[in-house]
């Protein structure tokens, strides 16, 4: 075994004290490092931190932008979700693989460059996109490719591809990406509809004035829910993890949006940081937390070291450290766990493996993470979002966040919108905004179909389009997708099912096997050799994925298969034939033979 | 008797002790909820999701699912049926079970199930995947083509043989056993009588030489159908 990796591996692992609980930071170095994390690597660092190899081999493989194969110095991840593709992913995918001379998944042959596919970067509002190591580069086109090519093989530097900065913090010293805001509206809630609407930690100040117990109380007021997706009140959560015994207790917050078409805590990460971190400290202070962590999908690398001097700025102004704003006694600080490329982390037990340093696969509940999550310690989990409307609730009170919203789902929500629709951004809207209101302000008033909340929520069509965002109607944590009417829905159903299938942990078998198969039948019927059948096969086989599957990603996984075939079930109709000869469309008989008839050297009698 | 909660289980009551799983409860009161990734004296799993039951309407796992005062469950109804035999069926298709040459034929707990669920061949279209062999042990044999994940080898030997031998790897469709050495069986501490050498329930890891010490016919279910011990247990009583 090289000695120079040997000792360049043992200074890593102890630069966070062999904790196994710091995995995740030490493979993602070594990977960063050695363009993979080898078998010889995997040997020293299970050394190091004293487990056995096979555990290190089991994490790494887990994680998408980790390999135990040697990657190029630079990996080029060209986003291929169903947005990029509208926005001519496949013209930019093929300039790539013309110009670098290898296809995806392959690495140039003097190692510098490995192209490869990823799902979404959280880029839709300005796709095509990909990844350049941790280097955003947007808007891609097959000219601009080729000058992105030239410049890295003359470079070779990733960041000399950003020659134009974005706005707002993008243009930051410490973040210097081309990557656009476009905040299209502004709700009052989340983005202030004028600068002086709030002070700065206003809410933390209130918040460190009353008792831990009626901040909690103040936010089970307003009713808030997690903006995440789910909806689960907030304060309830909070009360749960107040009230569970445990010294040391967590509060992490979950920024790792990956639903494709989710890109709302980008744009609070880059203009809002302040604003996550004061909800955060709230929630400590309320839940009696001293360390929190702030995961950070790995996608978003480049928001990193801006994240760490949001942070430390906030340490010397003592809003973070022992005795917060004065606060005998309140001492809270926060660390950024990096994820690496898996979108089952979003899901909060999941997450919280991440955050230890171990494979993504999400626990049996109970216990739920309130009792025992992060360490085994009660911890809770929220959203970047949930986070930010905490601190206005404690800032402007209760009763001013439910001005606006419906009945059951109180204040605005972030919609983050993309597709076929003029003017793809952000838009913070009350909640109870119909589906029409929502596509009119995006310049898409000729949708044929919308996906709301992602991949895992449902496709609707024009029928539903006066139906409400709200918990109650069409519950979402963000993604809208728009398709015009010149779209293949089925097309965008078996690219969510791949999304699935490649994001699928795959710890339970109907979602593990199960999305595999719904790919087949899907195959079938978008080739022409479909059945009447297999539409029911389809919906029993969804069925029973969304049933028995264990987490939230296997339970939703066959949403965009089901909502489809209810909402545009004549799309499948006209695709598949009931067979006159009783013989099956899909078989063919001839190319089953072919390997026979080479092997016995004549042509088959069949007719 | 504070410790003891009383629940329903398909219409009849059921008394069992605080803490226990719906399966574990079940199985005390005679009543078989079908399992592949349960094994006794192993903390439980919930993987294969063949014991899918209904708790006051949501589905939940029984071998991880802890009973609970008044809960109702529903496990030998037509919806759960159809539930279990569909997972069994994507088991089967998922990997390459070819009962008729496997020598755990008639002790192996997938082919039993699937009997039990009166599968004669699976509906869903085979994946026929490429799976590695390992037979480089002197006395195991490990054949990816039949495994199905349950995760039993690689919880046997953490928690009753005391080492690693096995983990998985590799995520959803692509996940699969690896073994705790840089390249096979052989490199690992895996001695033939360790508990995980014995806890497949299929035929992914097979004591080599004693295939056919019992001839097909007379093995463990050919003669007692699964479940019927426990259920025989009931009967009795």
């Amino acid at each position: 075994m090289n000695k120079d990796i040997t000792a360049e591996i043992n200074k890593i692992c102890t630069a966070v004290e062999n904790a196994r609980v710091r995995m995740m930071d030490i493979v993602r170095a070594v990977q960063e490092k050695y363009g993979c994390v080898s078998d010889d690597a995997i040997e020293i660092i299970a050394r190091n931190i004293s487990i056995p190899r096979v555990e290190v081999e089991s994490m790494v493989s887990f994680y998408a932008f980790l390999s135990k194969e040697q990657k190029g110095t630079v990996a080029i991840r060209l986003c291929n979700d169903i947005i990029d593709r509208i926005y001519g992913c496949d013209v930019v995918a093929r300039a790539f693989t013309e110009e670098l001379g290898i296809g995806f998944g392959e690495t140039t042959t003097d190692g510098f460059i490995t192209l490869e596919h990823t799902p979404c970067i959280g880029m839709c509002d300005q796709a095509p996109a990909a990844l350049v190591n941790n280097v955003v580069v947007t808007d891609l086109s097959s000219d601009k490719v080729r000058k992105l090519v030239k410049t890295l093989r003359e470079t070779r530097d990733p960041q000399q591809l950003v020659t134009r900065f974005g706005n707002g913090n993008n243009s930051s010293d410490l973040v210097k990406a081309m990557v656009t805001n476009n905040i299209r509206k502004k709700g009052g809630i989340i983005f202030p509809l004028m600068d002086s609407a709030f002070a700065e930690n206003a809410g933390l100040e209130r918040a460190i004035a009353m008792s831990p117990v009626e901040v909690i109380d103040e936010i089970n007021t307003s009713r808030l829910r997690g903006r995440g997706g789910a909806g689960f009140p907030t304060g309830m959560k909070w009360e749960f993890t107040r009230s569970s015994e445990g010294a040391n207790k967590y509060i992490i917050c979950n920024a790792d949006e990956g639903e494709p078409g989710t890109f709302k805590d980008r744009v609070i990460l880059t203009e809002l940081p302040d604003l996550l971190i004061e909800g955060m400290t709230i929630a400590a202070y309320a839940m009696g937390a001293e360390n929190g962590i702030l995961y950070l999908r790995g996608e978003y690398a480049y928001l990193y070291d801006f994240l760490m001097s949001i942070l430390s700025q906030r340490r010397e102004k003592k809003l973070l450290g022992n005795a917060v704003m004065g606060k005998k006694g309140f001492n809270f600080d926060i660390r950024i766990q990096m994820g690496a490329g898996a979108y089952v982390c979003g899901e909060e037990t999941a997450l919280i493996r991440s955050c230890e340093g171990m494979r993504g696969d999400p626990r049996n509940r109970p216990p739920f993470p309130a009792q025992k999550g992060y360490l085994e310690s009660p911890t809770c989990v929220n959203n970047v979002e949930t986070f930010c409307c905490a601190v206005r609730i404690l800032d402007k009170g209760a009763a001013w966040f439910s001005e606006k919203g419906t009945k059951d789902s109180h204040g605005t929500k972030l919609l983050s919108i993309s597709g076929n629709c003029q003017s793809p951004g952000i838009y913070e809207v009350p909640f109870g905004i119909t589906v029409r209101e929502m596509l009119r302000e995006a310049g898409a008033a000729n949708a044929r179909a919308v996906q709301i909340g992602g991949p895992s929520g449902q496709m609707i069509g024009p029928a539903d389009f006066d139906r409400r965002i709200c918990f109650e109607e069409l519950a979402t944590g963000g993604s809208v997708m728009v398709f015009g009417p010149e779209r293949d829905i089925l097309e965008v159903v078996s690219c969510f099912v791949d999304f699935f299938i490649e994001e699928s942990c795959g710890y339970c078998t109907p979602c593990r096997a199960g999305n595999v198969i719904l790919k087949k039948y899907l195959q079938k019927i978008m080739s022409g050799t479909g059945e009447p059948a297999d539409l029911a096969a389809l919906q029993d086989l969804g069925a029973v994925i969304k049933t028995a599957s264990r987490c939230g990603l296997g339970q939703t996984s066959p949403n965009p298969v089901l909502t489809t075939l209810k909402n545009f079930r004549s799309l499948y109709e006209a695709r598949v034939t009931e067979s006159k000869s009783g013989l099956q469309p899909s078989f063919d008989l001839a190319a089953a033979l072919k390997e026979t008839e080479s092997i016995i050297g004549r042509a088959s009698v069949h007719p | 008797m504070s410790d003891t909660i009383a629940f329903l289980l398909d219409g009849k009551e059921v008394l069992a002790a605080k803490g226990r799983t719906i399966l574990e409860a079940a199985e005390a009161a005679g009543t078989y909820i079908p399992r592949l990734c349960f094994m006794k004296g192993l903390l439980p799993f919930g993987s294969c999701r063949v014991c899918t039951v209904l708790v006051n309407g949501r589905p939940q796992a029984a071998c991880t699912q802890p009973v609970a005062p008044g809960i109702v469950v529903e496990s030998d109804t037509e919806e759960i049926k159809n539930i279990r035999k569909k997972i069994i069926e994507l088991l089967f298709v998922e990997g390459n079970h070819f009962c008729m040459s496997c020598e755990k034929s008639g002790n192996c707990e997938l082919q039993a199930l699937a009997y039990r669920f009166g599968i004669c061949a699976p509906t869903l279209p085979y994946q026929l995947p490429q799976r590695e062999l390992d037979a480089s042990h002197p006395d195991v044999f490990l054949d990816r083509n039949r495994c199905i994940l349950c995760g039993r080898c690689v919880r046997s030997s953490q928690e009753l043989d005391g080492k690693h031998v096995f983990q998985f790897v590799g995520r959803g469709s692509k996940k699969k056993i690896a073994v705790n050495a840089k390249a096979k069986l052989a490199d690992t501490e895996l001695s033939a009588t360790d508990k995980a050498a014995a806890a497949c329930p299929v035929g992914a890891i097979l004591r080599k030489r004693t295939g056919f010490m019992v001839p097909i016919g007379k093995r463990l279910f050919d003669v007692n159908p699964i479940g019927t011990d426990i259920e025989s247990a009931r009967a009795t009583k």
